[in-house]
């Protein structure tokens, strides 16, 4: 497994020296990332959701500026200030999100921007010709006169990648392009690319799934936590070691905890099924418990179906088959408001949209969920002092760092934003929480006393379901610990304690999967 | 009753439906051009009742209608990139833009001709209809051959330029819609408009000549109100045709011969209800024909978009 890096016999088309990137809410996407780019290779960039891949393909597409570092391309340093510049360089970029317009034609969208023209009017004529000879120069298959809306997923991409071949790309960036193709559409896609790498092209391939980039990269590249792992030759790297490599933990906080004792079963949930609206099974039979005492934590790369889950949970969202139960009582499908009175509290991925009102005040968030409670409300009044009172004194336990109660939420600071989100969700008496990537962006300080407050909820009898991305968290805070995979459960850890990060590594990329067995005893029936 | 029939079979009522259908088609073509942009100018109404103003006050200055017709296409244009810039450089919403022009198009129009005419006739509200003369209008066109074809040629000559030319205007923006670059960028920016500027297509560019080209259509309009269909401005002249273009552009789906179609059925409507008060019909039965019918125009608007936003958004990355 040789790091082959800086080979300086080599010629690059592409690269990046020493990428910084810092936005302007002072999180660091990228911390001095090396990338280069052989001509004619397949280059996989691989890395965990947050790893910081995208952040490093829109610097080389002019999408965002670097905070620091040099992009050089065929030798000559460059400054890649918009996507037009990058075009111009010969960068082209695949979103995973289509940038097609769906009523104009395949030829209008192949030409939108550098419309072909006779006279004052467009050259239809020639817009078609040019589709088709680009169709055949590349061997791929587009219907010209088509309307975007009307034909499939996999020919859209092969006309997004023929708009990035008409405007002189020879660097061809693809962001997930299999996510939302079927196997065969897959195979077509590889083929191609195949195709265009005998043409010297020069392909970016962004995924983690481990079979495609074995099957179709010559060199990867594996990014965590905002770093460059290394760059290896795929043959030279197993399946093992670059779900190893990907999937790690950096920084170990330590939160003492005692051994759970869990009791009742608090959360039941049975057969969650979902299809979202592109078709794609993202709930495939998802059956858990969640007991009194204890902490389940749910793992998994993201998009795997952790947020429809949650959605589901707290009826953002309606599953189309299954059940989920609180203490016995039915959720699914009920207010939130009710959710909450039977004491399910959330902590929400999106705090800024979910957790707070950014304009109202730190009380007025407080108040949001109780503000009917009677010891609140003198008759048609409020209660102010009890309301103060009460606030003043989760400031205080939480520790949330304001010049007073009634300073602007969004003006805090992100760790402090969250403190009044768990302060508020932690002190309405839950019987359960919900806490959906709890730590998510925030503070060391604030991370940690987070997470002690977790431990020390359900060390006092509360059922708690944290769903986090950070594999440190998990397996930190977990008592057991459940793996998504492509919307279904595959690996169950009664205890978490003896578990190794590459174990774990092998299950979230679906390397590995437990039976139905072991899996089913995650329901305590 | 034959007294009605013999009303509405004659070519005079046939002529009409097209000199009021006129102002709401310039109207129309203009609300026609911004929703392929992706926005929509509710302020229409406003800006004909300022190129209405303009148009008869440089034309009765100026002593001749061309300069007035120029001065109000040159109103409307300016007043919608003043527009254009509150929404899209000071992001303001853009149907406030839309709620102030239409308010300072009712107050402020009779305002502005207070204070440049410093006309009051007694306690009545200032107006500039004592100002133009037909001469100050502009012209009607008699279409040789047409002329002279009976029955047709009353219904089809003698209208005047203006109405002629909206009904040419809907062949122009349908062509520069489908068949021009300009149209291509802007169908592309009104749907995807993250995938118009990732090919380089400057979406706030695009943006203000759709609204420009609504404020060019609106001046076309407010001039044919004040010196055409009226001789001459007064307060709330434009009376609502700049909401019916809205209705209008919805029921035609948003195309331009739809759009020519829902004016056409507006512009029957407010002729019918002319003409049923001329008969003698109780005009509070007659006059709320052309409303009637805006309403169920705007419920058709009104479903069309609430469909529109159901549909399943691509989100961007």
């Amino acid at each position: 497994m040789a790091d082959v890096q800086n080979n300086p016999d080599v010629e690059y088309v592409v690269q990046m020296k020493g990428i910084d990137k810092v936005y302007g809410n002072g999180v660091a996407a990228n911390k001095g990332v090396d990338f280069n780019l052989k001509k004619g290779e397949i280059h996989a960039l691989m890395g965990e959701n947050g790893a910081g891949k995208s952040t490093l393909m829109k610097m080389l597409f002019g999408l965002e500026q670097p905070t620091a570092g040099e992009i050089v391309v065929n030798g000559e340093t460059v400054q890649l200030t918009s996507p037009s510049v990058a075009i111009a360089k010969g960068i082209g970029m695949v979103h995973q999100h289509f940038m097609l317009v769906p009523s104009l034609s395949v030829a209008e969208n192949m030409v939108l921007g550098m419309v072909p023209k006779k006279g004052m009017f467009i050259d239809e004529t020639e817009a078609i010709r040019i589709t088709k000879e680009y169709a055949e120069k590349y061997n791929l298959h587009v219907e010209p006169t088509a309307r975007v809306a009307d034909i499939p997923v996999g020919m859209k991409q092969k006309v997004e990648i023929l708009k990035a071949l008409v405007r002189g790309a020879k660097i061809l960036i693809l962001d997930e392009p299999t996510a939302v193709l079927t196997s065969q559409e897959t195979e077509e896609l590889f083929h191609e690319l195949t195709n265009l790498k005998k043409q010297d092209y020069t392909i970016v391939f962004i995924s983690h799934k481990l079979n495609e980039i074995k099957e179709i990269t010559d060199r990867l590249t594996i990014m965590r936590n905002g770093r460059s792992m290394g760059v290896y030759n795929t043959a030279d790297v197993s399946k093992e070691e670059i779900s190893r490599l990907m999937v790690g933990r950096d920084v170990i906080l330590n939160v003492q905890k005692d051994k759970a004792q869990p009791t009742d079963t608090v959360l039941k949930v049975r057969d969650l099924e979902y299809v979202n609206e592109w078709n794609k099974k993202m709930l495939d039979h998802v059956s858990f418990d969640v007991r009194k005492g204890e902490i389940l934590g749910i793992a998994g790369v993201e998009g795997n179906g952790q947020k429809e889950l949650v959605d589901m949970l707290f009826n953002f969202n309606k599953p189309d088959a299954g059940t989920v139960t609180v203490n016995g009582e039915n959720i699914l499908g009920v207010s939130q408001q009710l959710i909450r009175e039977k004491g399910v509290s959330l902590v929400p991925e999106d705090r800024m949209l979910y957790g707070i009102a950014g304009k109202a005040s730190i009380e007025e968030n407080i108040l949001s969920d109780r503000s009917t409670k009677k010891e609140y409300n003198n008759g048609p009044f409020f209660n102010l002092n009890q309301i103060h009172e009460d606030t003043d004194r989760l400031i205080k336990d939480y520790t949330v760092l304001c010049k007073s109660r009634n300073q602007q939420v969004g003006m805090l600071s992100g760790g402090n934003i969250q403190k009044v989100v768990v302060a508020r969700e932690f002190s309405n008496n839950p019987v359960l929480i919900l806490a959906d990537q709890p730590t998510r962006g925030i503070d060391v300080g604030a991370t940690e006393f987070i997470r002690k407050k977790l431990v020390e909820l359900s060390r006092s009898g509360i059922a708690v379901l944290l769903v986090s991305a950070d594999l440190n968290e998990v397996m930190e805070l977990s008592d057991s610990l459940i793996v998504m995979h492509n919307g279904h459960i595959t690996a169950y850890f009664e205890d978490t304690s003896s578990l190794t990060d590459a174990e774990m590594g092998e299950y979230m990329l679906g390397l590995k999967e437990q039976t139905a067995e072991e899996i089913g005893r995650v329901c305590h029936d | 009753m034959s007294n009605l029939w013999s009303m509405l079979l004659s070519p005079e009522f046939f002529f009409s439906i097209f000199r009021i259908s006129a102002p709401i088609l310039f109207a129309t073509l203009g609300a026609i051009v911004v929703e392929k942009a992706g926005f929509a100018n509710i302020g229409l109404e406003g800006l004909m009742m300022f190129s209405a103003l303009s148009g008869s006050l440089v034309s009765y200055y100026a002593g001749h209608w061309f300069p007035g017709l120029c001065a109000a296409v040159v109103t409307g244009v300016v007043m919608s990139l003043v527009m254009g810039f509150f929404a899209f450089h000071l992001k303001t919403d853009i149907i406030l833009v839309g709620i102030a022009i239409n308010m300072m198009g009712s107050g402020g129009t009779l305002f502005l001709c207070k204070v440049i005419t410093d006309i009051t006739e007694g306690t009545a509200m200032a107006s500039t209809t004592g100002l133009i003369t037909r001469s100050l209008c502009i012209p009607n066109i008699k279409i040789p051959l047409i002329d002279s074809i009976p029955f047709i040629g009353r219904v089809l000559s003698g209208h005047s330029l203006l109405t002629y030319f909206a009904f040419v205007c809907v062949i122009l923006t349908s062509i520069m819609l489908y068949r021009t670059s300009l149209g291509l960028n802007i169908r592309a920016v009104g749907e995807n408009p993250d995938a118009a500027s990732s090919v380089g297509v400057s979406v706030i560019r695009i943006r203000y000549t759709a609204m420009a080209f609504s404020g060019l259509m609106s001046g076309f309009g407010g001039a044919f109100m004040s010196m055409s269909y009226a001789q001459g401005w007064s307060l709330d002249m434009v009376a609502g045709r700049g909401f019916i273009a809205l209705a209008a552009q919805a029921m035609g789906a948003g195309e331009c011969l739809g759009g020519m179609l829902a004016s056409l059925v507006f512009g029957f409507a407010q002729a019918l209800g002319i003409r049923f008060s001329a008969i003698g019909l109780d005009s509070n039965l007659a006059s709320p024909i052309p409303y009637a019918v805006t309403i169920i125009g705007l419920v058709i608007f009104a479903v069309s978009r609430k469909r529109k936003a159901a549909k399943p958004r691509v989100q961007a990355t």
